[in-house]
């Protein structure tokens, strides 16, 4: 025998005991972690795939009965694509710039804290209270319709926070030698941050913004509150309630035949399927571009 | 209030304020910048005040007292709707949640910090992130169609056995169950739990884990020794931050909870509601005085959030070394 075998044997079978216990558990917990999700997409994709073609595809609900195979989500994906183009078109300016505000010009002062503050405090504004507020705010107080745009600006208050702190951290990754560099050249500051600091953590935010455009996809809260519910096409976000993906799958999973249902998990297969990509592609393009980001 | 001061290299603190030649695009650009960091603020103020603004009217139209009444009754001529139902639904359901999630979420952390091998760490993070990527109303959809036929067994087992137990009392045993939204409340809470607990855990000083080895602590003595106590504020805060997110969580709870208005803590029988969840069943058939209580408990979800939140954020903010742990 080596002389290190009895040290190690010293260590008393109680010790042992509790060591291994402990990591069975630790590993136990990551199974019963993974058994959902393994489930979840499983019956997603073994039951979602029954209604999912060409017609689930590219038609709509309209005359459809209510116990009628057939049918479609055509509309809640035009809804869906548009609402959440809207909500980035209305969310990722606000955020960048906020984000340049908080990395850029804002000295330690009171603003700034409470700024970075609030974005925290923002990302748990449930998503049923941002739909809320857009639906007192725009549409009982301004008196305008259920929209497509309506349901946008809930999404892009629940996008917001997530875009500020993606494009926060990617700014801060930037070279301050960089900064240098181009304020001795005698660029200005506000040149400097478009021309340089930006395109510099261009990639770091398409990838946070993907992040937060596949999170905010998935919203079903306020688009009930805001787009509410049609079963025709509606190509115009800015007049007349729409549907989305998420609005569909609830509308369909509330009813009680089993076509219905079928549309359900058809739709939820389109949706996951849609986020996943987002997810996927926002992963790739931080993969491709990290040669020294390590976590 | 808090700091949340940032102490990372690649700020622009020192440079910020010396002189430059101003170009004409500086001012502009420095006002819109800030403007858009002031409009964040903004909206925050303006979800409140609007909140308050549509739920006055209807408050003022109700004739049951809007704490302590249990029914929701807010479309009839003659109003009557409270809170109590539903805020106790949506407590009891978010910490059910939180009791469920929190000792598996420290395993799946503690799994991917320190037990699992660390090529595959990175991967196996991502694995449970994809668990948040799941819509909630996939989730919803999964929960009545699989966990709540599932779940019939095993809750009359546990009313047949442990009944004794107030709690998995009752005389009928039901599938939409507060259990088993609690349930799927839990399995969507648990990534954010995990993901913080993670980085928190990630960051315990390497120099006392390898001394408390060196000293011939077994793994576990040294996570219990060095890891834990550094983590503990972390944790506790990563649970707070998925309470709030369960307390808000709408739709999967919407379409599981039997949408009950009673207070009970039997969570094996027929009862179940939330604030979030009363708000998307009663949203499609409420009237004008029906939509403003909606708006009232709405009201009330978002300060108790907050409330949660913002002590979350405290907890954490308080230390300096989680200066880098993002939600």
């Amino acid at each position: 025998m080596s002389a290190v075998t009895p040290e190690i044997q010293r260590i008393s079978g109680l010790r042992r005991f509790k060591d291994k216990g402990v990591q069975v558990l630790v590993y136990l917990a990551f199974a019963i972690a993974v058994v959902p999700l393994v489930s979840v997409l499983w019956m997603v994709i073994a039951n979602g795939l029954a209604r999912f073609d060409m017609e689930f595809l590219t038609h709509s609900m309209r005359n459809i009965g209510a116990r009628d195979a057939g049918g479609g989500a055509y509309h809640a994906i035009i809804g869906t694509l548009e609402q959440v183009a809207l909500a980035s078109l209305i969310s990722v300016p606000i955020g960048l710039l906020t984000a340049v505000y908080l990395v850029e010009y804002g000295t330690n002062g009171r603003l700034k804290r409470s700024i970075s503050f609030f974005v925290d405090i923002m990302t748990g504004v449930p998503s049923v209270v941002a739909g809320l507020f857009i639906l007192a705010f725009w549409i009982l107080i301004l008196g305008m319709p259920f929209s497509g745009f309506a349901g946008a600006m809930a999404l892009s208050i629940l996008m917001l926070p997530t875009v500020v702190r993606a494009a926060e951290e990617m700014l801060l990754l930037v070279p301050n030698d960089l900064r240098e560099a181009s304020y001795a050249l005698g660029v200005s500051k506000w040149r400097t941050i478009v021309k340089v600091v930006l395109p510099t953590a261009f990639t770091g935010i398409v990838t946070g913004v993907m992040l937060a455009v596949a999170r905010v996809a998935g919203e079903t809260a306020p688009l009930l509150l805001t787009v509410f519910f049609t079963d025709s096409i509606n190509n115009d976000p800015f007049s007349g309630p729409q549907m989305g993906l998420p609005l569909y799958v609830f509308d369909q999973a509330a009813r009680p035949n089993d076509t219905a249902i079928d549309r359900a998990w058809a739709a939820a297969l389109t949706l996951i399927i849609i986020i996943m990509l987002l997810n996927l592609a926002a992963r790739l393009i931080t993969y491709w571009r990290s040669p020294a980001r390590k976590r | 209030m808090a700091t949340s001061t940032q102490t990372r290299e690649g700020g622009s603190a020192p440079l910020s304020r010396s002189a430059f030649r101003r170009s004409r695009g500086d001012g502009p650009f420095r006002y819109a910048s800030t403007g858009a960091g002031i409009l964040l603020l903004v909206i925050m103020a303006a979800i409140a005040v609007f909140l308050i603004a549509r739920a006055i009217p209807a408050l003022q139209a109700n004739t049951a007292s809007f704490l302590t009444e249990m029914t929701w009754n807010a479309n009839a001529s003659e109003p009557k709707f409270g809170i109590g139902a539903l805020a106790f639904g949506t407590v009891l359901s978010s910490f059910l949640a939180l009791i469920i999630a929190t000792p598996i979420a420290i395993g799946v952390a503690l799994f991917i910090s320190h037990y699992a091998p660390r090529r595959l760490a990175s991967f196996l993070g991502y694995v449970i992130d994809l668990l948040a990527a799941v819509p909630s109303v996939v989730y919803g959809l999964w929960g009545i169609i699989f966990l709540v036929p599932f779940m019939r067994g095993p809750s009359q087992f546990l009313n047949d056995y442990l009944g004794w137990i107030p709690i998995f009392g009752g005389d009928q045993v039901v599938g939409r169950s507060m259990l088993v939204g609690s349930l799927v409340l839990a399995i969507m809470i648990l990534p954010i739990i995990a993901a913080i607990s993670r980085e928190v855990f990630l960051q315990a000083p390497k120099m006392q884990e390898e001394a408390a080895l060196a000293l011939g602590a077994t793994r576990w003595e040294m996570i219990r020794m060095a890891v834990l106590p550094f983590g503990r504020p972390g944790v506790i805060s990563a649970a707070m931050l998925g309470l709030g997110r369960a307390m808000g969580e709408t739709i999967a709870v919407a379409l599981i909870f039997p949408a009950t208005f009673t207070i009970s803590f039997e969570i094996l029988s027929a009862n179940g509601n939330s604030i979030a969840a009363n708000i998307a069943n009663g949203f499609g058939e409420a009237n004008d005085i029906g939509r403003g209580a909606l708006i009232a408990s709405g009201l009330v979800l978002f300060i108790i959030t907050l409330l949660v939140n913002m002590a979350a954020r405290w907890v954490i903010s308080r230390r300096k070394e989680y200066a880098r742990v993002a939600a």
